[in-house]
Protein backbone atom coordinates (compact mmCIF):
# COMPACT_ATOMS: atom_id res chain seq x y z
CA UNK A 1 0.00 0.00 0.00
CA UNK A 2 2.57 2.69 0.86
CA UNK A 3 3.68 2.94 -2.69
CA UNK A 4 1.10 5.45 -4.08
CA UNK A 5 2.03 8.58 -4.41
CA UNK A 6 0.56 11.24 -2.91
CA UNK A 7 2.22 14.21 -4.21
CA UNK A 8 5.52 14.60 -6.09
CA UNK A 9 7.16 17.86 -7.01
CA UNK A 10 9.27 17.61 -10.12
CA UNK A 11 11.97 19.96 -10.54
CA UNK A 12 9.38 23.09 -8.80
CA UNK A 13 10.80 26.59 -9.05
CA UNK A 14 9.03 29.33 -7.42
CA UNK A 15 9.15 33.46 -7.18
CA UNK A 16 6.68 35.18 -5.47
CA UNK A 17 5.44 37.78 -7.98
CA UNK A 18 5.81 41.18 -8.04
CA UNK A 19 9.19 40.37 -5.60
CA UNK A 20 11.74 40.74 -8.24
CA UNK A 21 9.77 44.26 -9.78
CA UNK A 22 10.01 45.73 -6.37
CA UNK A 23 13.71 45.74 -5.67
CA UNK A 24 15.04 45.56 -9.45
CA UNK A 25 18.18 43.52 -8.55
CA UNK A 26 18.35 39.73 -9.20
CA UNK A 27 16.09 37.94 -6.58
CA UNK A 28 16.42 34.75 -5.02
CA UNK A 29 13.34 32.43 -5.44
CA UNK A 30 11.50 31.30 -2.40
CA UNK A 31 11.69 27.56 -4.37
CA UNK A 32 14.31 26.36 -6.60
CA UNK A 33 14.25 22.93 -8.37
CA UNK A 34 12.73 21.29 -5.80
CA UNK A 35 11.90 17.41 -6.67
CA UNK A 36 10.35 15.16 -4.02
CA UNK A 37 7.83 12.94 -3.52
CA UNK A 38 5.68 11.80 -0.72
CA UNK A 39 3.89 8.78 -0.50
CA UNK A 40 1.03 7.27 0.53
CA UNK A 41 0.50 6.85 4.52
CA UNK A 42 3.66 8.47 4.75
CA UNK A 43 4.69 11.04 8.00
CA UNK A 44 6.91 13.14 6.75
CA UNK A 45 8.77 16.17 8.47
CA UNK A 46 9.40 19.33 6.51
CA UNK A 47 12.35 20.95 8.34
CA UNK A 48 14.12 24.42 7.75
CA UNK A 49 14.74 27.23 9.20
CA UNK A 50 13.04 31.37 9.09
CA UNK A 51 12.79 32.03 5.09
CA UNK A 52 14.19 28.59 4.04
CA UNK A 53 11.08 28.24 1.71
CA UNK A 54 8.63 25.19 3.63
CA UNK A 55 5.55 27.21 3.87
CA UNK A 56 6.07 27.99 0.37
CA UNK A 57 6.14 24.12 -0.55
CA UNK A 58 3.06 23.62 1.69
CA UNK A 59 0.87 25.93 -0.22
CA UNK A 60 2.01 23.95 -3.17
CA UNK A 61 0.53 20.92 -1.76
CA UNK A 62 -2.25 22.30 -2.20
CA UNK A 63 -2.67 24.31 -5.14
CA UNK A 64 -2.83 27.59 -3.03
CA UNK A 65 0.47 28.38 -5.21
CA UNK A 66 1.39 26.92 -8.62
CA UNK A 67 4.83 26.44 -9.63
CA UNK A 68 6.63 29.29 -11.96
CA UNK A 69 8.92 26.30 -13.55
CA UNK A 70 7.84 22.34 -13.26
CA UNK A 71 5.28 20.12 -12.06
CA UNK A 72 3.25 19.73 -8.61
CA UNK A 73 1.37 16.66 -9.21
CA UNK A 74 -1.03 15.56 -6.43
CA UNK A 75 -2.60 12.39 -7.29
CA UNK A 76 -1.89 12.48 -10.94
CA UNK A 77 -2.75 15.99 -11.10
CA UNK A 78 -1.28 18.94 -11.99
CA UNK A 79 -1.93 21.87 -9.85
CA UNK A 80 -1.19 24.14 -12.54
CA UNK A 81 -4.50 22.85 -14.26
CA UNK A 82 -7.25 24.98 -12.85
CA UNK A 83 -10.01 22.46 -13.61
CA UNK A 84 -8.03 20.19 -10.93
CA UNK A 85 -8.16 22.67 -8.39
CA UNK A 86 -11.19 21.77 -6.37
CA UNK A 87 -10.41 17.86 -6.84
CA UNK A 88 -7.02 18.63 -5.43
CA UNK A 89 -8.41 20.90 -2.06
CA UNK A 90 -10.52 17.99 -1.50
CA UNK A 91 -7.93 15.61 -1.18
CA UNK A 92 -5.13 17.57 0.52
CA UNK A 93 -6.34 19.26 3.87
CA UNK A 94 -3.96 22.50 4.97
CA UNK A 95 -3.60 23.61 8.93
CA UNK A 96 -1.57 26.94 9.45
CA UNK A 97 0.25 28.29 11.48
CA UNK A 98 -2.42 30.38 13.34
CA UNK A 99 -5.17 28.85 14.48
CA UNK A 100 -6.82 32.17 15.18
CA UNK A 101 -6.79 33.12 11.34
CA UNK A 102 -8.46 29.95 10.12
CA UNK A 103 -11.41 29.66 12.04
CA UNK A 104 -14.15 30.78 10.37
CA UNK A 105 -17.51 29.87 12.12
CA UNK A 106 -18.47 31.35 15.23
CA UNK A 107 -18.44 28.02 17.55
CA UNK A 108 -17.19 25.12 17.35
CA UNK A 109 -19.45 22.61 15.43
CA UNK A 110 -20.20 25.53 13.21
CA UNK A 111 -16.34 25.49 12.09
CA UNK A 112 -16.31 22.26 11.85
CA UNK A 113 -18.85 22.13 9.13
CA UNK A 114 -17.05 24.96 6.96
CA UNK A 115 -15.44 22.79 4.43
CA UNK A 116 -17.85 19.62 4.02
CA UNK A 117 -20.52 22.67 3.63
CA UNK A 118 -18.35 23.99 0.80
CA UNK A 119 -17.57 20.49 -0.51
CA UNK A 120 -21.56 20.52 -0.89
CA UNK A 121 -22.55 17.46 1.06
CA UNK A 122 -26.01 16.36 2.10
CA UNK A 123 -26.63 17.30 5.73
CA UNK A 124 -26.63 13.42 7.14
CA UNK A 125 -23.16 13.05 5.61
CA UNK A 126 -21.54 16.66 7.14
CA UNK A 127 -23.19 15.91 10.50
CA UNK A 128 -21.16 12.72 10.87
CA UNK A 129 -18.04 14.11 9.33
CA UNK A 130 -18.02 17.10 12.08
CA UNK A 131 -18.70 13.78 14.87
CA UNK A 132 -15.66 12.07 13.53
CA UNK A 133 -13.40 15.13 13.11
CA UNK A 134 -14.71 16.57 16.75
CA UNK A 135 -13.93 12.89 18.01
CA UNK A 136 -10.33 12.63 16.64
CA UNK A 137 -9.21 15.58 18.19
CA UNK A 138 -10.76 15.62 21.45
CA UNK A 139 -13.44 18.36 21.42
CA UNK A 140 -16.75 16.51 21.34
CA UNK A 141 -17.57 17.79 25.06
CA UNK A 142 -17.08 21.57 23.24
CA UNK A 143 -19.06 21.05 20.09
CA UNK A 144 -21.76 24.02 21.37
CA UNK A 145 -18.91 26.55 22.71
CA UNK A 146 -18.26 29.70 20.87
CA UNK A 147 -14.74 30.09 19.52
CA UNK A 148 -13.62 32.72 21.73
CA UNK A 149 -13.79 30.49 24.54
CA UNK A 150 -11.27 28.13 23.44
CA UNK A 151 -7.32 28.17 24.73
CA UNK A 152 -4.73 27.77 21.86
CA UNK A 153 -4.54 24.28 21.81
CA UNK A 154 -8.00 23.99 21.52
CA UNK A 155 -7.94 26.20 18.72
CA UNK A 156 -5.22 24.40 16.87
CA UNK A 157 -7.24 20.97 17.53
CA UNK A 158 -10.43 22.67 16.03
CA UNK A 159 -8.11 24.15 13.17
CA UNK A 160 -7.25 20.16 12.50
CA UNK A 161 -10.67 19.25 12.97
CA UNK A 162 -12.24 21.43 9.98
CA UNK A 163 -8.87 20.08 7.89
CA UNK A 164 -10.16 16.52 9.00
CA UNK A 165 -13.97 17.21 7.85
CA UNK A 166 -12.83 17.54 4.46
CA UNK A 167 -12.20 13.91 4.73
CA UNK A 168 -8.84 14.16 2.93
CA UNK A 169 -6.58 11.25 2.59
CA UNK A 170 -3.59 13.87 3.56
CA UNK A 171 -2.99 16.33 5.79
CA UNK A 172 -0.47 18.85 4.98
CA UNK A 173 0.09 20.96 8.76
CA UNK A 174 2.61 24.62 8.08
CA UNK A 175 3.81 24.86 11.74
CA UNK A 176 0.74 23.56 14.09
CA UNK A 177 2.90 23.90 17.28
CA UNK A 178 4.22 27.51 16.77
CA UNK A 179 1.94 29.32 18.51
CA UNK A 180 1.08 25.88 21.50
CA UNK A 181 2.71 25.85 25.19
CA UNK A 182 4.03 22.80 25.83
CA UNK A 183 1.12 20.95 26.78
CA UNK A 184 -1.14 22.18 24.18
CA UNK A 185 1.98 20.99 21.56
CA UNK A 186 1.65 17.65 23.06
CA UNK A 187 -1.83 17.02 22.74
CA UNK A 188 -1.48 18.36 19.11
CA UNK A 189 1.29 15.67 18.15
CA UNK A 190 -0.76 12.91 20.21
CA UNK A 191 -3.46 13.50 17.65
CA UNK A 192 -1.08 13.84 14.94
CA UNK A 193 0.20 9.81 15.97
CA UNK A 194 -3.10 8.89 16.09
CA UNK A 195 -3.97 9.68 12.31
CA UNK A 196 -0.79 8.48 11.34
CA UNK A 197 -1.50 4.96 12.78
CA UNK A 198 -5.25 5.53 11.10
CA UNK A 199 -3.63 5.56 7.87
CA UNK A 200 -3.69 9.29 6.99
CA UNK A 201 -0.72 11.14 4.54
CA UNK A 202 0.80 13.51 7.15
CA UNK A 203 3.31 16.56 6.32
CA UNK A 204 4.05 18.72 9.06
CA UNK A 205 6.86 21.81 8.86
CA UNK A 206 7.86 22.27 12.16
CA UNK A 207 12.12 23.72 12.90
CA UNK A 208 11.63 21.72 16.16
CA UNK A 209 13.41 18.60 15.72
CA UNK A 210 12.05 16.83 18.91
CA UNK A 211 8.77 16.73 16.76
CA UNK A 212 9.83 14.75 14.35
CA UNK A 213 10.62 11.91 16.02
CA UNK A 214 7.56 9.84 15.37
CA UNK A 215 7.98 10.93 11.43
CA UNK A 216 8.80 8.35 8.94
CA UNK A 217 11.13 10.49 7.29
CA UNK A 218 12.62 14.01 6.75
CA UNK A 219 13.21 16.60 4.69
CA UNK A 220 15.30 19.75 5.41
CA UNK A 221 15.41 22.91 2.81
CA UNK A 222 18.11 25.68 3.09
CA UNK A 223 17.36 28.62 1.07
CA UNK A 224 14.55 27.19 -0.94
CA UNK A 225 16.54 23.92 -2.24
CA UNK A 226 16.15 20.43 -0.47
CA UNK A 227 19.44 20.17 1.56
CA UNK A 228 18.96 16.59 2.89
CA UNK A 229 16.37 13.94 3.04
CA UNK A 230 16.36 10.39 4.51
CA UNK A 231 15.02 8.44 7.67
CA UNK A 232 14.73 10.37 10.87
CA UNK A 233 17.40 8.60 12.89
CA UNK A 234 19.97 9.78 10.18
CA UNK A 235 19.24 13.37 10.42
CA UNK A 236 19.94 13.27 13.87
CA UNK A 237 23.44 11.69 13.33
CA UNK A 238 24.26 14.66 11.42
CA UNK A 239 24.64 17.56 14.19
CA UNK A 240 27.34 19.37 12.24
CA UNK A 241 24.77 19.55 9.25
CA UNK A 242 22.26 20.75 11.17
CA UNK A 243 23.80 23.28 13.00
CA UNK A 244 24.90 25.16 9.40
CA UNK A 245 20.97 24.97 8.59
CA UNK A 246 19.69 27.12 11.58
CA UNK A 247 18.20 23.64 13.37
CA UNK A 248 18.69 23.39 16.71
CA UNK A 249 19.03 20.28 17.93
CA UNK A 250 17.18 19.16 21.13
CA UNK A 251 19.11 17.88 24.13
CA UNK A 252 17.70 14.52 24.25
CA UNK A 253 18.69 13.99 20.49
CA UNK A 254 22.55 15.56 21.39
CA UNK A 255 22.68 12.96 24.10
CA UNK A 256 21.25 10.30 22.29
CA UNK A 257 24.28 10.94 19.71
CA UNK A 258 26.65 10.89 22.26
CA UNK A 259 25.80 7.69 23.72
CA UNK A 260 25.42 6.08 20.89
CA UNK A 261 28.98 6.74 19.10
CA UNK A 262 30.19 5.70 22.13
CA UNK A 263 27.96 2.25 21.80
CA UNK A 264 26.55 3.45 25.27
CA UNK A 265 22.62 2.87 24.36
CA UNK A 266 21.53 -0.06 22.55
CA UNK A 267 18.42 2.24 21.01
CA UNK A 268 18.34 2.45 17.51
CA UNK A 269 16.88 5.90 17.11
CA UNK A 270 15.98 8.93 19.38
CA UNK A 271 13.72 7.90 21.90
CA UNK A 272 11.27 9.84 23.82
CA UNK A 273 12.07 11.09 27.25
CA UNK A 274 10.55 7.95 28.93
CA UNK A 275 12.27 5.68 26.56
CA UNK A 276 15.52 6.76 27.16
CA UNK A 277 15.03 6.89 31.13
CA UNK A 278 14.04 3.13 30.79
CA UNK A 279 17.28 2.31 28.65
CA UNK A 280 19.40 4.17 30.68
CA UNK A 281 18.10 2.96 34.23
CA UNK A 282 16.75 -0.27 33.43
CA UNK B 1 -11.18 40.80 29.23
CA UNK B 2 -13.26 43.40 30.84
CA UNK B 3 -13.99 44.93 26.91
CA UNK B 4 -16.31 41.80 26.40
CA UNK B 5 -18.33 42.37 29.43
CA UNK B 6 -19.49 45.45 27.85
CA UNK B 7 -20.63 43.95 24.99
CA UNK B 8 -23.50 41.81 26.40
CA UNK B 9 -26.06 44.00 24.90
CA UNK B 10 -28.40 41.81 22.79
CA UNK B 11 -25.93 39.04 22.68
CA UNK B 12 -27.50 35.56 22.53
CA UNK B 13 -28.86 33.99 25.56
CA UNK B 14 -28.67 29.81 24.86
CA UNK B 15 -32.31 28.01 26.05
CA UNK B 16 -34.54 25.92 24.91
CA UNK B 17 -37.52 27.68 25.07
CA UNK B 18 -39.94 27.36 21.75
CA UNK B 19 -38.80 31.03 20.49
CA UNK B 20 -35.80 29.67 20.26
CA UNK B 21 -36.37 26.63 18.47
CA UNK B 22 -38.52 29.36 15.69
CA UNK B 23 -37.12 29.79 11.76
CA UNK B 24 -35.08 32.82 12.11
CA UNK B 25 -36.97 33.91 8.81
CA UNK B 26 -40.05 33.81 11.01
CA UNK B 27 -38.26 35.70 13.52
CA UNK B 28 -37.14 38.44 11.63
CA UNK B 29 -41.00 38.62 9.52
CA UNK B 30 -42.26 38.97 13.16
CA UNK B 31 -39.94 41.68 14.42
CA UNK B 32 -40.69 43.25 11.15
CA UNK B 33 -44.76 43.08 11.75
CA UNK B 34 -43.82 44.36 15.87
CA UNK B 35 -42.11 47.36 14.76
CA UNK B 36 -44.52 48.74 12.16
CA UNK B 37 -47.24 47.90 14.03
CA UNK B 38 -45.58 49.86 16.99
CA UNK B 39 -44.82 52.64 14.87
CA UNK B 40 -48.53 52.54 13.91
CA UNK B 41 -49.66 53.15 17.26
CA UNK B 42 -51.61 56.13 18.20
CA UNK B 43 -52.18 56.50 21.68
CA UNK B 44 -49.89 56.22 25.14
CA UNK B 45 -52.66 54.38 27.01
CA UNK B 46 -52.07 51.45 24.40
CA UNK B 47 -48.96 50.51 25.51
CA UNK B 48 -50.38 48.90 28.54
CA UNK B 49 -51.47 46.43 25.95
CA UNK B 50 -48.19 46.18 24.18
CA UNK B 51 -46.53 45.47 27.63
CA UNK B 52 -48.87 42.71 27.98
CA UNK B 53 -47.52 41.26 25.17
CA UNK B 54 -43.79 41.62 26.17
CA UNK B 55 -44.86 39.71 28.74
CA UNK B 56 -46.20 37.09 26.89
CA UNK B 57 -43.15 37.17 24.88
CA UNK B 58 -40.90 37.11 27.56
CA UNK B 59 -42.16 34.21 29.52
CA UNK B 60 -42.37 32.18 26.17
CA UNK B 61 -38.99 32.87 25.34
CA UNK B 62 -38.21 31.58 28.87
CA UNK B 63 -36.27 34.06 29.84
CA UNK B 64 -35.80 36.35 32.89
CA UNK B 65 -37.46 39.51 32.56
CA UNK B 66 -34.83 41.16 34.16
CA UNK B 67 -32.20 40.60 31.26
CA UNK B 68 -34.84 41.84 28.76
CA UNK B 69 -35.36 44.90 30.20
CA UNK B 70 -31.52 45.25 30.61
CA UNK B 71 -30.85 45.11 27.07
CA UNK B 72 -32.96 48.57 27.09
CA UNK B 73 -30.40 50.06 29.23
CA UNK B 74 -28.27 51.57 26.11
CA UNK B 75 -31.14 53.79 24.97
CA UNK B 76 -32.37 54.68 27.72
CA UNK B 77 -30.53 57.76 27.66
CA UNK B 78 -31.50 58.26 24.09
CA UNK B 79 -35.36 58.02 24.99
CA UNK B 80 -34.72 60.51 28.20
CA UNK B 81 -33.49 63.01 25.78
CA UNK B 82 -36.27 62.86 23.01
CA UNK B 83 -38.90 63.02 26.14
CA UNK B 84 -37.16 66.00 27.57
CA UNK B 85 -37.33 68.01 24.13
CA UNK B 86 -40.93 66.96 24.09
CA UNK B 87 -41.46 68.18 27.39
CA UNK B 88 -39.71 71.47 26.61
CA UNK B 89 -40.73 72.53 23.26
CA UNK B 90 -44.39 71.31 23.15
CA UNK B 91 -46.86 74.36 23.20
CA UNK B 92 -50.30 73.75 24.45
CA UNK B 93 -52.16 74.06 28.25
CA UNK B 94 -49.51 74.38 31.21
CA UNK B 95 -48.96 72.66 33.57
CA UNK B 96 -46.21 74.71 35.57
CA UNK B 97 -43.59 76.57 34.41
CA UNK B 98 -39.80 77.67 35.66
CA UNK B 99 -38.16 80.82 34.70
CA UNK B 100 -38.50 80.94 30.45
CA UNK B 101 -39.38 77.21 30.66
CA UNK B 102 -42.92 75.64 30.67
CA UNK B 103 -44.22 72.50 30.65
CA UNK B 104 -47.25 71.38 28.93
CA UNK B 105 -49.86 69.00 29.05
CA UNK B 106 -49.74 68.06 25.60
CA UNK B 107 -45.54 68.22 26.49
CA UNK B 108 -45.98 65.32 28.63
CA UNK B 109 -48.08 63.32 27.03
CA UNK B 110 -45.68 63.45 23.91
CA UNK B 111 -42.74 62.90 26.15
CA UNK B 112 -44.20 59.58 27.36
CA UNK B 113 -45.48 58.75 24.20
CA UNK B 114 -42.11 58.81 22.25
CA UNK B 115 -39.94 57.57 25.33
CA UNK B 116 -42.61 54.69 25.43
CA UNK B 117 -42.33 53.63 21.57
CA UNK B 118 -38.87 53.69 21.52
CA UNK B 119 -38.24 51.36 24.44
CA UNK B 120 -40.74 49.59 22.85
CA UNK B 121 -39.31 49.39 19.66
CA UNK B 122 -36.19 48.32 21.36
CA UNK B 123 -37.29 45.83 23.62
CA UNK B 124 -38.83 43.85 21.15
CA UNK B 125 -36.30 44.15 18.68
CA UNK B 126 -34.13 42.57 20.99
CA UNK B 127 -35.77 39.37 21.10
CA UNK B 128 -34.32 38.93 17.73
CA UNK B 129 -30.63 38.43 18.65
CA UNK B 130 -31.31 37.42 22.03
CA UNK B 131 -33.19 34.25 21.13
CA UNK B 132 -31.11 33.64 17.79
CA UNK B 133 -27.55 32.45 17.01
CA UNK B 134 -25.79 34.97 14.90
CA UNK B 135 -25.15 32.43 12.34
CA UNK B 136 -28.78 31.39 12.09
CA UNK B 137 -29.63 35.16 11.85
CA UNK B 138 -26.55 35.24 8.97
CA UNK B 139 -28.69 31.79 8.00
CA UNK B 140 -31.94 33.37 7.92
CA UNK B 141 -31.37 36.65 5.94
CA UNK B 142 -29.17 35.28 3.11
CA UNK B 143 -32.66 32.71 2.45
CA UNK B 144 -34.99 36.02 3.18
CA UNK B 145 -32.92 38.07 0.47
CA UNK B 146 -31.64 35.16 -1.95
CA UNK B 147 -34.49 35.82 -4.17
CA UNK B 148 -32.32 39.30 -4.70
CA UNK B 149 -29.80 37.05 -6.16
CA UNK B 150 -30.89 37.21 -9.60
CA UNK B 151 -30.87 40.96 -9.81
CA UNK B 152 -27.44 40.69 -8.40
CA UNK B 153 -27.97 41.36 -5.03
CA UNK B 154 -25.14 39.98 -3.37
CA UNK B 155 -27.07 37.90 -0.37
CA UNK B 156 -24.56 35.07 0.00
CA UNK B 157 -21.75 37.43 0.44
CA UNK B 158 -23.47 39.53 2.74
CA UNK B 159 -24.20 36.73 5.26
CA UNK B 160 -20.59 35.76 4.69
CA UNK B 161 -19.37 38.98 5.91
CA UNK B 162 -21.30 39.12 9.11
CA UNK B 163 -20.38 36.16 10.17
CA UNK B 164 -16.97 36.50 9.79
CA UNK B 165 -17.16 40.08 11.29
CA UNK B 166 -19.07 38.35 14.15
CA UNK B 167 -16.66 35.83 14.48
CA UNK B 168 -13.74 38.26 14.94
CA UNK B 169 -15.32 41.00 17.04
CA UNK B 170 -13.65 38.89 20.21
CA UNK B 171 -10.26 38.31 18.59
CA UNK B 172 -10.04 41.95 17.80
CA UNK B 173 -11.16 42.86 21.36
CA UNK B 174 -8.22 41.24 22.73
CA UNK B 175 -5.79 42.16 20.05
CA UNK B 176 -6.95 45.88 20.98
CA UNK B 177 -6.43 45.00 24.50
CA UNK B 178 -3.12 43.92 24.13
CA UNK B 179 -2.15 46.53 22.06
CA UNK B 180 -3.38 49.08 24.64
CA UNK B 181 -1.58 47.14 27.46
CA UNK B 182 2.04 47.25 25.22
CA UNK B 183 1.08 51.24 25.16
CA UNK B 184 0.27 51.45 28.65
CA UNK B 185 3.67 49.86 29.62
CA UNK B 186 5.47 52.35 27.70
CA UNK B 187 4.19 55.20 29.09
CA UNK B 188 1.26 56.14 27.43
CA UNK B 189 -2.09 57.31 28.91
CA UNK B 190 -5.67 57.00 27.36
CA UNK B 191 -7.29 58.55 30.41
CA UNK B 192 -5.94 61.48 31.14
CA UNK B 193 -6.38 65.02 29.57
CA UNK B 194 -8.73 66.38 26.98
CA UNK B 195 -11.02 64.32 24.87
CA UNK B 196 -8.27 66.00 21.70
CA UNK B 197 -5.57 64.20 23.92
CA UNK B 198 -7.16 61.14 24.76
CA UNK B 199 -8.17 60.43 21.04
CA UNK B 200 -4.37 61.16 19.87
CA UNK B 201 -3.63 59.04 22.35
CA UNK B 202 -5.56 55.91 21.06
CA UNK B 203 -4.08 56.64 17.17
CA UNK B 204 -1.29 54.76 18.07
CA UNK B 205 -3.76 51.71 18.88
CA UNK B 206 -5.36 51.96 16.05
CA UNK B 207 -2.45 51.86 13.60
CA UNK B 208 -1.25 48.45 14.26
CA UNK B 209 -5.03 47.08 15.12
CA UNK B 210 -5.25 48.19 11.37
CA UNK B 211 -2.45 46.37 9.98
CA UNK B 212 -3.51 43.27 12.29
CA UNK B 213 -6.68 43.09 10.36
CA UNK B 214 -5.72 43.37 6.99
CA UNK B 215 -2.60 40.81 7.60
CA UNK B 216 -5.28 38.27 9.28
CA UNK B 217 -7.74 38.88 6.32
CA UNK B 218 -5.37 38.15 4.32
CA UNK B 219 -4.60 35.12 6.11
CA UNK B 220 -8.28 34.04 6.40
CA UNK B 221 -8.77 34.40 3.25
CA UNK B 222 -6.43 31.75 2.20
CA UNK B 223 -7.55 29.46 4.87
CA UNK B 224 -10.92 29.81 3.54
CA UNK B 225 -9.71 28.52 0.02
CA UNK B 226 -7.87 25.64 1.45
CA UNK B 227 -10.89 24.62 2.98
CA UNK B 228 -13.19 24.93 -0.33
CA UNK B 229 -14.53 27.63 -0.10
CA UNK B 230 -15.92 28.81 -3.38
CA UNK B 231 -18.51 31.05 -2.81
CA UNK B 232 -21.69 30.23 -2.06
CA UNK B 233 -22.22 28.00 -5.15
CA UNK B 234 -22.69 24.76 -4.74
CA UNK B 235 -22.61 25.19 -0.78
CA UNK B 236 -24.54 23.16 1.78
CA UNK B 237 -25.57 23.50 4.99
CA UNK B 238 -25.18 21.03 8.33
CA UNK B 239 -28.62 22.47 9.71
CA UNK B 240 -30.78 23.74 6.98
CA UNK B 241 -33.63 25.79 7.49
CA UNK B 242 -36.57 24.20 7.63
CA UNK B 243 -40.27 26.66 8.01
CA UNK B 244 -42.79 24.49 10.24
CA UNK B 245 -46.19 24.42 11.10
CA UNK B 246 -45.02 26.07 14.18
CA UNK B 247 -43.53 28.96 12.62
CA UNK B 248 -46.46 29.37 10.34
CA UNK B 249 -48.98 29.95 13.48
CA UNK B 250 -46.49 31.72 15.08
CA UNK B 251 -46.28 34.63 12.76
CA UNK B 252 -50.08 33.86 12.07
CA UNK B 253 -50.74 34.28 15.70
CA UNK B 254 -48.71 37.66 16.45
CA UNK B 255 -49.78 39.44 13.54
CA UNK B 256 -53.79 38.35 14.86
CA UNK B 257 -52.66 40.11 18.01
CA UNK B 258 -50.52 43.38 17.26
CA UNK B 259 -53.82 43.89 14.81
CA UNK B 260 -56.11 43.07 17.34
CA UNK B 261 -53.92 45.99 19.75
CA UNK B 262 -53.93 48.14 16.62
CA UNK B 263 -57.62 47.91 16.26
CA UNK B 264 -58.24 48.87 19.69
CA UNK B 265 -55.78 51.83 19.51
CA UNK B 266 -58.06 53.42 16.67
CA UNK B 267 -61.61 52.05 18.27
CA UNK B 268 -61.67 52.05 21.71
CA UNK B 269 -59.62 55.02 22.65
CA UNK B 270 -60.56 58.65 21.99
Amino acid sequence: MPSHTVCELRDVSFTYPGAAAERGTKVRPALSGITLSIKDGEWVALLGSNGSGKSTLAKHMNALLVPTQGDCIVYGMSTSDADHVPAIRNAVAMVFQNPENQIVGTTVEEDTAFGPENQGLPPGDIARRVNDALAATGLREKRQSPVYTLSGGEKQRLAVAGALALDSSCLVLDEPTAMLDPQGRAQLLAVLAELHRGGKTLVSITHRLEEIIHCDRAIVLVRGTVAWEGAVPELFQSTEALREWGIFIPPLAALWKDLHARGITPLPSVPSLPEMVQALCP
Amino acid sequence: MKFLDNLTFGQYVPSESPIHHLDPRCKIACVLVLLTSIFMVRHTTSFIGWGLLLLVVTSFSRLPLRLVVKTAKPVLILALFTASIHIFFTKGTPVFSLGIITVTREGLRMAAFTALRLLFLVLFASFLTLTTKPMELADGLERLFSPLTRFGFPAHELAMMMTIALRFIPTLLDETDRIMKAQLARGAYFDKGSLWKRLKAFLPVLIPLFIIVFQRAEDLSTAMEARCYRGGKGRTRMHPLTWRTSDTIALLGLSLVTALLLIADRTLLP
